[in-house]
């Protein structure tokens, strides 16, 4: 397989849109789950293996495989669930993933990648599978273990900063939600980026807000993102989250030293806008009624998938 | 008895040399854990991460992810407690190869209780993939280097510094799951680790010359705990096993004894000297060791209760304390 990333931008965007459908349709046939985060971020998936990142073929069986027992020395068939994402190979990049419950995202993004069988969320969710509702470093995409929010970007400056000491040309690749950045350890690694300079990490993230409780700015405010990192000597692009050429851009400037944060400000509702009325309750849907489920198996069959 | 000053100082650079990939992240605590000399032998292994240990934890599974093995430096407080979900889910969770090397263990400092790691062992134990260690004298210091390298998984050290004694040949340095015998008698059974271990070398002699036979053992590996050594000299015991340990008795090596003996129906008492599930304050190590009851004396008054009799050891009875100063020039930041 060669590398994804030579997709045009309409391929990329209708790919985006079967992500959405493809999150909604598991949804319904599960009874709920985490539909919004799909919304919001079906472009950030898609730009991201279609534009973005430079990958390898996958090297792990299209069937994602059964759970295969936790890392350990005790346990040589464990195996990393980055090895979807291809070869770690000095060349290329590297996908490191934070907000672990979006975990079916991935999951459908990979099946519209060709990284992942056409079926296989069929095994979301089900015991003893890797395809994990939350998922850990055995899941499909997924390199290391961050369901324990903001742990993932510290993990990914050691591993550029191990990447820059061995001269790799590959970059390293994050995306994160929003509600992360209440987390002090995000700050404490955005410091530690900016003072080692570590320009081959990118972080896209998320701005949906959007968080467990509710709205983020009403749970605990994160303020102006952008003049936050910016002040902290992040280079910092602010991009419509929808727009997948404003989403593609800021990679492709050249790296000048400051780690780059794209901050892609998405709508948590798009494609589904039923989901609106839930607001701001939006983070995991659960149908209250039998009339409520209808309704959304009905947007769900009427969902257009050229939109 | 030989004091070495600051032996992690100039064996950890001869160590190094030879180990590109052995690289060094520290939080703000270099010199205090005698690694100063080495950010300058080797600036380019050397990471300053700052006081955000969260974050280094991260920083530190990244760098193992890529090949390389850290040896994250700072105070054992600083290792387990602020940062452990990090330390668990970054580094332990995916069994990494990043060395923890915790300074100061238990009450090693008057810094008070938020310098006084007493419940890292309980901790570090509990904590999956995990190997435990814990240094008792330079020699360990030393050879401690070598056993950390050589594990396939995180290792969390107890780390001695500034000035320590040498109570085991360079000789015979330390090896992995192995006790140090270090006396061998029918009556009682005494298991020490880290500073406790020169407490019991005054105290045993002390109780042969009363006719309490003692057989000791020097435990440098908490974890994995399954030395058969350490199993045979529980079931030579004949009236009773005591721990004495610079930490919490909730946990630590007499919680690891007991469970061992549970496991294999050893039938003795018991005694497990150290923290009574209680945080300490900032005072001498020595006066720390009185008052908590972790110094020979404590060990005395335990193998007589075991023993059933009064063995009319004092104080002075015991051989030479050794006089620490404090805030010796050994140990230029006070902390």
């Amino acid at each position: 397989m060669l590398t994804d990333t030579t997709m045009s931008t309409e391929e990329v965007r209708r790919t985006a849109q079967r992500i959405r459908k493809r999150v909604f349709e598991h949804v319904m046939r599960s009874g709920g789950g985490y539909l919004s985060q799909a919304c919001s971020s079906a472009e950030l998936f898609a730009t991201l293996y279609g534009k973005v990142m430079v990958l390898g073929a996958s090297q792990a069986p299209l069937e994602p495989v059964p759970f295969p027992g936790v890392p350990g020395r005790d346990n040589p068939s464990f195996v990393s669930g980055g090895a979807y994402n291809g070869p770690r190979e000095p060349q290329f990049d590297r996908f490191i993933f934070s907000p672990a419950h979006y975990a079916l995202v991935l999951y459908a993004a990979l099946i519209e990648f060709g990284r992942l069988a056409e079926h296989a969320l069929e095994a979301f969710n089900r015991d003893g599978s890797t395809v994990e509702m939350i998922g850990a470093e055995h899941s499909p995409g997924v390199e290391t273990t961050t369901g324990s929010l903001a742990q993932a970007i510290s993990q990914a400056g050691g591993i550029a900063l191990g990447r820059r000491l061995k001269g790799e040309p590959g970059r390293v690749w994050v995306l994160m939600s929003d509600g992360e950045f209440q987390e002090g350890q995000v700050w404490e690694a955005v410091q530690a980026l900016v003072h080692y300079r570590l320009d081959n990490v990118g972080i896209y993230a998320d701005v949906n807000d959007q968080q467990c409780d509710g709205r983020v700015e009403d749970v605990m405010q994160v303020g102006a993102l952008g003049e936050k990192l910016r002040a902290f000597g992040a280079r910092v692009y602010d991009v419509d989250g929808h727009d997948v050429e404003a989403l593609a851009a800021p990679a492709a400037a050249p790296s000048d030293g400051r780690p780059l944060f794209v901050l892609a400000h998405t709508d948590p509702t798009r494609g589904v806008p039923l989901l609106a009325e839930r607001a701001p309750n939006l983070h995991y849907l659960r149908f209250g009624s039998e009339a409520e489920r209808e309704r959304y198996q009905r947007a769900f069959e009427t969902f257009d998938e050229e939109a | 008895m030989e004091i070495v000053n600051r032996p992690h100082v100039e064996n950890f650079i001869r160590w190094a040399a030879d180990k590109p990939r052995v690289v060094v992240v520290s939080a703000d605590l270099t010199n205090s854990c005698e690694v100063g000399k080495w950010r300058d032998t080797y600036p380019e292994r050397f990471f300053s991460l700052g006081m955000a240990e969260q974050n280094m934890m991260g920083f530190a599974a990244g760098l193992a992810r890529e090949g390389f093995e850290p040896f994250v430096h700072t105070f054992a407080v600083f290792v387990y407690r602020r940062p452990y979900d990090q330390l668990a889910m970054s580094i332990a969770y995916p069994n990494l190869p990043v060395r923890l090397m915790a300074f100061l263990p238990g009450i090693t400092t008057p810094g008070g209780v938020t310098h006084q790691a007493i419940e890292d062992v309980a901790i570090m134990r509990a904590t999956p993939n995990m190997t435990v260690l814990e240094t008792g004298d330079a020699t360990e210091v030393e050879s401690v280097l070598d056993v950390a390298h050589a594990v396939d998984g995180p290792v969390y050290v107890r780390f001695l510094r500034g000035r320590v004694p040498r109570l085991f040949p360079q000789s015979e340095p330390m090896a992995l799951g192995r006790a140090r015998v270090l006396h061998e008698g029918d009556d009682v059974t005494i298991l020490t680790a880290g500073i406790t271990t020169e407490e019991a070398l005054r105290a045993v002699p002390a109780l042969a010359g009363a006719g309490v036979r003692a057989t000791h053992l020097h435990v440098s590996t908490h974890k994995p705990f399954d030395d058969p050594l350490v199993l045979d000299a529980l079931k030579r015991a004949r009236k009773g096993v005591i721990t004495l340990e610079n930490h919490t008795i909730v946990g630590g090596l007499g919680s690891a004894v007991a469970e061992l003996m549970a496991e294999h129906a050893v039938g003795t008492p018991l005694v497990r000297l150290g923290l009574r599930d209680t945080y300490a304050h900032g005072a001498s190590q020595a006066y720390l060791m009185g008052e908590y009851g972790l110094d020979a004396m404590a060990l005395v008054r335990a193998a007589e209760r075991l023993a059933g009799r009064d063995t009319g050891i004092a104080e002075a009875d015991l051989a030479q304390v050794r006089v620490e100063e404090v805030h010796s020039l050994a140990k230029a930041e006070a902390l």
